[in-house]
């Protein structure tokens, strides 16, 4: 017991005396727990407002497509359907509005409310001839309101209400369950995220139907004395070849879901890459710490401190540290993902707040623990072998020579000679720094990357003009992701550039000392972090567009500009360069004397 | 002969109000060209911080200091360092020589700060290596070395800018006798070739080979032969 009261009251006081790092650790570490637990939270929070939906619209347990009518007599009296609605004739229809053309599947229907799956009128009235309603996310890319005309296969209607229904799945993803796309919508170059729902009365419907483009199937909307039992009555009654098609319910609610689910593919690899980050970070700062933490470390050895003791002193310092932080995170995240739940226009009601199973909670704690154990388990290890004399003298930890470089350096200006040297000395930080651009630059240019692709290889839609939500919401999370990236990087950044400062005190004040000005010194500084940075920055740049290949459902990845990836790769050595002066010129101030004086590496 | 460097009302204060400590306090010296000048005095009297305000390494609080007869107190850092790389080499008591650099490659290092070629500066380190009798070592590492060897090496590179003014700080305080026999057989080469030496001691057998001794005790000399240069 006294060993754990020493422990921790050792890891108090080492997080106290150092604490603006504490602080970093902390930020690094809960920005990465707040997105994982954001990432969490996301799951299934649109089940709520699906359920509401449909009990607002009496929504179906099965909606059969049929190709015949007639088809439909068998599934209404087959064992376990109580109500009905149908069939509906269904129509391939070209919506034109605000000079926008989009394909949509007009269903005709009764001006009377139907018993199953009667939308839910959110503003104007239901259909009546000449007057159509338009489902709601629908409506919204069209930016269609109540009273518009609206052209439908060149005849002019009016809008008469905006609803949501609960029987099919909204725009963009109303193929979901797949789609047929024929001549007709082929002619006018409609893709199958470019289809939308409409209703109207049934003669309308029908007389919209040519010869050219006749009227092809029809919708039955079933409720089931067991809804839990609508896959296996799909499975039962669905006939591939000529009909009927059914789809359950749990198919649709999924459809619905995909707007969120869409964010949680982007959160998770978000997550993973701001972890990756954060690990870089963690382990750039222990490692300093250690540096740092030398003679503290020789004189807990010289008052009779075990190796153990040590190892977990360092270790406690940190991980309680990634507790706290892995709290605030899931505090944060918590907090946060409702913000990103709004279920999107198709269905009506508010997500339920998301909760926090004990398994996210596991889950984030662990991911915390992880990253604080593998960037800590090296340096505290080290501090537990270190000898106690070299230790309490504060001497240099042994610096790698590599002579082709030093050779090289010869023939390069000050800042460059001693920023190369620098560079080389220290390889494991040299390549955490380079990890930690390349993540950071990675996530840029999968930003890039997805903008290049929806603008480019998802062009259809922008022919059409229709704006598809799934894809500005995806973008706002890439956008949150990348600025998340961004901050952290920038954090990672000065870390690196203090522990390489901290680390280079003696060879700093010997340059001074043989002449060099402490603006050379400062640059060359700069100079070993941006050439650390370089291959993090140019590596980043094909990770990035092979995780948008990953992510991305687009058979084809469009490609970022090249203007913009140069202009990134030399912006995020711009900034690293700028970020290291913050450490080296504090550092810069400290007299050479001193540190020479302290006999200090 | 020329005065090299001089100095009058040298002070250096640290700390503020009653932690107020003069390390160096009100000091005047003269060296001539081709002097060797030791300072004594014992640990904390000041001598070492006097050497960084000699060597420009240090700005003092009052005084001056004039080398080649330019007011170096006055100077930007910029001219400053300038100075320290071409008319001062400095002689530490831990060597601080860099570990990841051979010999020869610790000895260039100035000349190549200086904006010297990389060939003239290897030239000029390997001439340097031959006269402190270490060219077989020249591409030893420091670890490799013995104390005495790595001194060695430093003095080298202390000359490698044909300074002026060498400074050496406690040189020999690190080495055993033999590699401190070593060392002084060294500063008295130096001493016979014209070079212009000041060092700080509080070894009696270094403060001999000296042609003038100024003993120093709490930040003030305790004789005048400060001025005697």
């Amino acid at each position: 017991m006294g060993r754990i009261m020493l422990i921790c009251r050792l890891a108090a006081r080492g997080t106290r005396r150092h604490l603006a790092q504490a602080i970093l650790l902390l930020i690094a570490v809960s920005a990465t727990t707040t997105v994982l637990t954001m990432g969490l939270a996301l799951s299934g929070v649109t089940s709520h407002p699906y359920q509401q939906t449909r009990a607002a619209t009496n929504g179906p347990d099965i909606v059969a497509t049929l190709q015949d009518p007639g088809q439909a007599q068998a599934l209404i009296h087959a064992s376990g359907v109580t109500r009905s609605s149908g069939p509906y004739p269904l129509l391939d229809a070209v919506v034109q509005l605000h000079g926008i053309t989009a394909g949509a599947e007009a269903e005709g229907r009764s001006q009377a409310p139907a018993a199953v799956d009667q939308p839910k009128l959110l503003s104007g009235s239901w259909v009546r001839p000449g007057g159509v309603v338009i489902e709601r996310a629908f409506a919204q890319a069209l930016g269609a309101v109540v009273g518009n005309h609206v052209t439908i296969n060149g005849r002019q209607f009016t809008v008469a209400g905006i609803a949501v229904t609960a029987a099919m799945a909204p725009y963009p993803n109303i193929c979901y369950s797949g789609c047929i796309i024929g001549n007709f919508w082929y002619s006018y170059g409609i893709s199958a995220h470019e289809i939308g729902l409409v209703w109207m009365t049934e003669p309308d419907v029908t007389t919209l139907a040519t010869a050219a483009n006749p009227m092809t199937s029809y919708l039955e909307n079933l409720a089931l004395s067991s809804p839990g039992q609508a896959q296996a009555f799909a499975s039962e009654y669905s006939s591939p070849i000529n009909g009927p098609m059914l789809n359950t319910w749990q198919n649709i609610a999924s459809a619905d879901a995909l707007l969120v689910s869409d964010e949680q593919s982007i959160l998770a690899p978000g997550a993973v890459l701001l972890g990756l980050l954060a690990l870089a970070s963690v382990a750039v700062l222990v490692g300093g710490r250690l540096a740092e933490n030398k003679r503290r470390v020789g004189l807990l050895k010289a008052a009779g401190g075990t190796p153990g003791l040590i190892a977990a002193t360092f270790l406690a310092e940190n991980l309680i540290m990634a507790l706290i932080a892995a709290v605030a995170g899931l505090l944060a995240g918590w907090r946060i993902a409702p913000l990103l739940t709004d279920p999107g226009a198709q269905l009506v009601g508010t997500p339920g707040a998301p909760s926090l199973t004990a398994v996210m909670v596991a889950g984030v704690l662990c991911v915390a623990l992880a990253v604080s154990l593998a960037s800590s388990i090296v340096p505290a290890i080290r501090a537990a072998r270190s000898s106690t004399v070299s230790a309490l003298a504060d001497s240099a930890r042994p610096v790698r020579r590599y002579g082709v470089l030093i050779t090289l350096s010869r023939r390069l200006p000050v800042p460059a000679l001693f920023g190369l040297r620098l560079a080389v000395r220290r390889p494991r930080r040299t390549l955490l720094s380079a990890a930690g651009i390349a993540v950071t630059v990675c996530g840029i240019t999968a930003l890039l990357t997805f903008r290049a692709t929806v603008g480019a290889v998802l062009g259809g839609m922008s022919d059409a003009g229709l704006p598809d939500p799934a894809i500005s919401r995806d973008e706002q999370m890439l956008a949150v992701i990348t600025i998340a990236l961004v901050i952290l990087a920038a954090i990672s950044a000065i870390l690196t550039a203090w522990a390489t400062v901290l680390d280079a005190r003696r060879a700093s004040a010997l340059m001074r000392a043989l002449g060099a000005t402490s603006r050379q010194v400062s640059a060359g500084l700069a100079t070993a972090q941006v050439l650390s940075a370089l291959p993090g920055a140019i590596v980043g740049v094909p990770l990035g567009i092979a995780l948008v290949r990953v992510l991305s459902k687009a058979t084809a990845v469009g490609n970022p500009s090249v203007l913009w990836v140069v202009a990134t790769i030399i912006g995020t050595l711009i900034v690293v360069a700028g970020l290291t002066t913050i450490p080296a010129g504090i550092a810069a101030r400290v007299p050479a004397p001193e540190v020479l004086a302290a006999g200090a590496d | 002969m020329d005065k090299v460097i001089s100095a009058r009302g040298l002070r250096r204060d640290y700390g503020r109000q009653a932690g107020l400590v003069h390390a160096v306090d009100g000091v005047d010296l003269d060296i001539r060209s081709g002097e060797t000048v030791a300072i004594m005095g014992p640990s904390g009297c000041g001598k070492s911080t006097l050497l960084y305000l000699l060597g420009g390494l240090d700005r003092p609080s009052a005084g001056q200091i004039w080398l080649g007869g330019e007011d170096i107190t006055q100077l930007s850092e910029r001219r400053l360092a300038r100075v320290r790389r071409e008319a001062i080499g400095f002689v530490f008591q831990a060597f601080h020589l860099m570990d990841e650099l051979t010999s020869v490659e610790n000895v260039e290092l100035p000349a190549l700060l200086s904006g010297r070629s990389p060939r003239a500066a290897r030239r000029r380190a390997t001439e340097l290596l031959e006269r402190v009798g270490l060219a077989d070592r020249s591409r030893f590492l420091p670890t490799q070395l013995s104390g005495g060897q790595r001194q060695r090496v430093a003095v080298a590179r202390a000359l490698v800018a044909d300074p002026a003014l060498v400074l050496a700080d406690e040189p020999t305080g690190n080495l055993d006798s033999a590699a401190t026999a070593d060392v002084l057989r060294l500063f008295d080469d130096l001493h016979q070739a014209g070079q212009t030496l000041v060092i700080v001691t509080h070894d009696t057998r270094v403060a001999a080979t000296a042609d003038r001794t100024i003993p120093m005790r709490d930040g003030v000399f305790t004789s005048q032969a400060a001025l005697k240069g």
